[in-house]
């Protein structure tokens, strides 16, 4: 099953490979990884999508606890939460199918952020779902790149991650 | 400044000495300040650091001058940065303390990796020192650069790169504290040469404050009652202990409950020393050459309790036939990770094992106390079951007239040191039948390594252990294979005089590997014959020490009286062992522990 865990450490050099490390050498599986600081500049934030059985995801929590740099580890499905992502699509925009392409994006709340000839960016964000919603439901011949920035999650109301 | 002047003629890199000194030149230095070496000095002697096992090189010639300078702690040579760390490791193994390594940048912290490993797969809490590059030189492939913080980070607890002088103090400080605190472990500080020729003034913290980083010590009470409550109504109960246990100091507490209780003790290969091996309750080691009444009640019990120790493949065997059997377990754990690991525990009690046994006999107590009620739960039939289990192998092998037989020599050893020596041992054939039949009655006595099983510790361990005690009797069993894994450090026993005894069983073949071919490879004795062996006495006489060669059952007992009674002399006893000798009982890889073989008959246990 899909897990998001999401955990506050020392904002310190290393400590990225520290968790990327820990998941290849355990054989975790790792979906996205997102981090940065957060407004105590001396903390980093990050939100890891993985998966695997309820005794993996246990490991997993217990294992990334222990790391002497985490400071605190939550397993967002344990309560409700949100999970946004941000995605960027360049996709082929030339008449006639520069207005069907326009609809899909508003369809999705999206926004084009760059305009060109022959081509719009779309910026899309949401739980991963819609995004690969939103991919499935184009023209995979008019998708020229696409950029994820991977999930960012949250708690909802009183679930908060904080020291 | 003059300093890196003086550096500059020393350091082999001249490249980058202008930008040491660049880097030196633009701090302001009061008359107070001292150097990032001297600072690594005064910060181990605040530590109470007795021995520091090194050797020296380019990257931290700044800390041997130091070290010159300084009586606070005797420094160690080895031959090898591997032996260093295994040194350290015993060090700590014996004491409890802290071990401290010192290697240099490069190949001499690439040396040390497997010394790290090693601890690291066995809690041991270690503090190593790695040289390393100037800082404007790291990754540039400067002479004898490697990634030590990303190398060692899979095998230590922690490590760190230290990139600023005034931040040394409170990163060994820091080093210290999480290398013996929670589950304990090795920790790596690696120093760029410019940190240590930058000067700063010198504070060393009292004490360590880390928001991320907070060991739990004391267990769940409302879990230890819940605990005492299915022990006290086990039918079958067993007690089961690990590396854990004698890490923890938690052996005199394990004693009381298990003596309360009148239960059944088992020890694992790490555990051994942690109950006394010729007490009545205690049934053995478990596991892969384990006995057979330990495996098959580890199997057969209805309530077990786990105390530091981790369910490893080398103990439970399959894990699938090991739960095939219902049973209650309780884990006492200081690592949570450690618990539903590999088998799910139903009373998961994390906490550090003395602290919690302790609570554990004291509500006994009060127990008994308030309710007149007796702790004494009858499990005779239990007992009786387990004494006819006792029946079927009991140890036995098959004893000759003309060839030494490798059990035998354990046995003679056991007598002759009183039961009372620090063994350490290599890996293969050799460390089982010392855990077999050397039997340890205290913690700490018994040093190997269980988990990453590196063959080579036997005598950089048996330094240790002799620098820990330098008055007891040090006993190294190893194999003619492992032996030459590390048989450098003989030379460095000469040089401080070491009376350790070195037990080599020697088969002439790797034997672990020449029984798993003989069983699984239908004999054929792939790359495991040792040949073109070398003397070994003349080998031992030209470091000047004494060599023994023991070829008859009849003279091993007088050669190991003899070579004791050399109280100050480093004696290598030679034994030529039967060859095709294998260990017994044994669980093949992927069964389950009481599926056992127990010897020449083949009979498997059902």
């Amino acid at each position: 099953m899909k897990h998001i865990v999401s955990l506050l450490m020392e904002n310190e050099a290393g400590g990225l490979s520290r968790v990327a490390g820990l998941f290849s050498s355990r054989g975790y599986n790792i979906e996205s990884l997102t981090v940065a600081a957060t407004e105590d500049p001396t903390m980093s934030r990050m939100t890891i999508v993985t998966s695997g059985s309820d005794e993996v995801i246990e490991q997993i929590i217990k294992q990334l606890n222990k790391l002497i740099d985490v400071i605190k580890v939550l397993d967002l499905n344990d309560g409700k939460y949100i999970e946004r992502e941000l995605m960027l699509v360049k996709v082929k925009a030339t008449t006639p199918h520069r207005e069907e392409m326009k609809r899909m994006c508003d369809i999705f709340r999206g926004r084009i952020i760059d305009v060109a000839y022959g081509s719009f960016t779309i910026e899309l964000t949401g739980s991963g779902t819609k995004l690969d919603a939103f991919i499935e439901s184009l023209d995979k011949t008019a998708i020229l790149e696409t950029v994820r920035t991977g999930a960012s999650g949250i708690g909802r109301g009183d679930r908060i991650l904080k020291i | 400044m003059a300093t890196s002047a003086k550096n500059a003629k020393v350091n082999p890199v001249s490249a980058q000495t202008q930008s040491e000194s660049l880097g030196d030149s633009h701090k302001k230095s009061t008359s107070h300040d001292i150097s990032g070496a001297e600072i690594v000095i005064r910060c181990l002697n605040a530590e109470k650091v007795k021995f520091v096992f090194g050797y020296p090189g380019g990257a931290v010639l700044h800390i041997y001058d130091e070290i010159f300078k300084q009586n606070g702690f005797k420094h160690i040579l080895v031959r090898h940065e591997q032996a260093a760390v295994h040194a350290a490791d015993a060090f700590s193994r014996a004491t409890g303390e802290v071990g401290v390594a010192l290697v240099t940048s490069g190949p001499g912290a690439t040396n040390a990796v497997t010394g790290i490993a090693t601890a690291y797969m066995d809690s041991i809490p270690l503090v190593v020192i790695s040289g390393q590059v100037p800082v404007p030189a790291i990754g540039l492939d400067a002479f004898q650069e490697v990634d030590m913080v990303g190398i060692t980070r899979p095998c230590v607890k922690h490590n760190f790169l230290v990139k600023d002088v005034r931040d040394i103090a409170a990163t060994i400080k820091k080093a210290f504290y999480i290398a013996s605190t929670g589950r304990p472990g090795p920790v790596v500080v690696d120093i760029p040469k410019d940190i240590t020729a930058h000067k700063t003034s010198f504070h060393y913290p009292e004490t360590v404050e880390m928001r991320s980083y907070n060991p739990v010590l004391k267990g769940h009470t409302g879990q230890i009652k819940k605990a005492i409550k299915l022990l006290l109504e086990a039918k079958r109960p067993m007690i089961y202990t690990g590396g854990g246990l004698v890490l923890g100091d938690g052996a005199t507490e394990l004693v009381k409950l298990a003596r309360i209780l009148n239960y059944p003790v088992t020890n694992t290969l790490m555990g051994l020393g942690g109950y006394p091996a010729t007490d009545k309750q205690f049934v053995g080691m478990l596991g892969m050459h384990g006995t057979y009444e330990a495996n098959m009640a580890m199997q057969n019990c209805d309530v077990l309790i786990a105390v530091g120790a981790r369910f490893d493949d080398r103990v439970i065997g399959n894990p699938k036939h090991f739960l095939s059997q219902k049973r209650t377990i309780i884990h006492i754990d200081v690592d949570p990770s450690s618990i539903s690991k590999r088998v799910k525990v139903d009373v998961p009690i994390v906490g550090h094992v003395q602290s919690v046994l302790a609570e554990m006999n004291a509500l006994l107590a009060t127990e008994v106390n308030q309710t007149g009620k007796s702790t004494k739960n009858d499990i005779s039939d239990w007992w009786a079951q387990i004494n006819e289990w006792r029946k079927v192998h009991g140890g036995r092998y098959e004893m000759s007239d003309t060839v030494i037989k490798p059990q035998y020599v354990i046995e003679k050893l056991w007598e002759v040191t009183k039961g009372d020596a620090y063994v350490t041992s290599d890996v293969g054939q050799h460390q089982m039948w010392a855990a077999q039949y050397y039997k340890f009655d205290k913690p700490r006595r018994w040093i190997n390594s269980g988990g990453l099983g590196t063959m080579g510790v036997g005598l950089p361990y048996a330094m240790g252990c002799q620098f820990a005690d330098k008055n007891a009797q040090v006993a190294c069993v190893t194999g003619e294979g492992s032996i030459q894994m590390n048989i450098q450090e003989l030379s460095t026993c000469a040089q401080y005089g070491l009376p350790i005894k070195v037990i080599l069983l020697n088969n002439r073949y790797l034997g672990m590997v020449r029984q798993w071919q003989e069983f699984f490879y239908e004999n054929r004795y792939s790359e495991s014959y040792m040949d073109s062996l070398p003397d070994f006495v003349k080998l031992a006489e030209s470091y000047g020490h004494v060599g023994m060669q023991i070829t008859k059952p009849s003279d091993v007992e007088s050669a190991l009286k003899e070579a004791f009674a050399k109280k100050d002399k480093f004696v290598f006893m030679d034994f030529i062992t039967e060859q095709s000798e294998n260990v017994f009982p044994m669980v093949e890889n992927g069964r389950g522990i009481s599926e056992m073989i127990l010897g020449d008959e083949k009979k498997e246990s059902k």
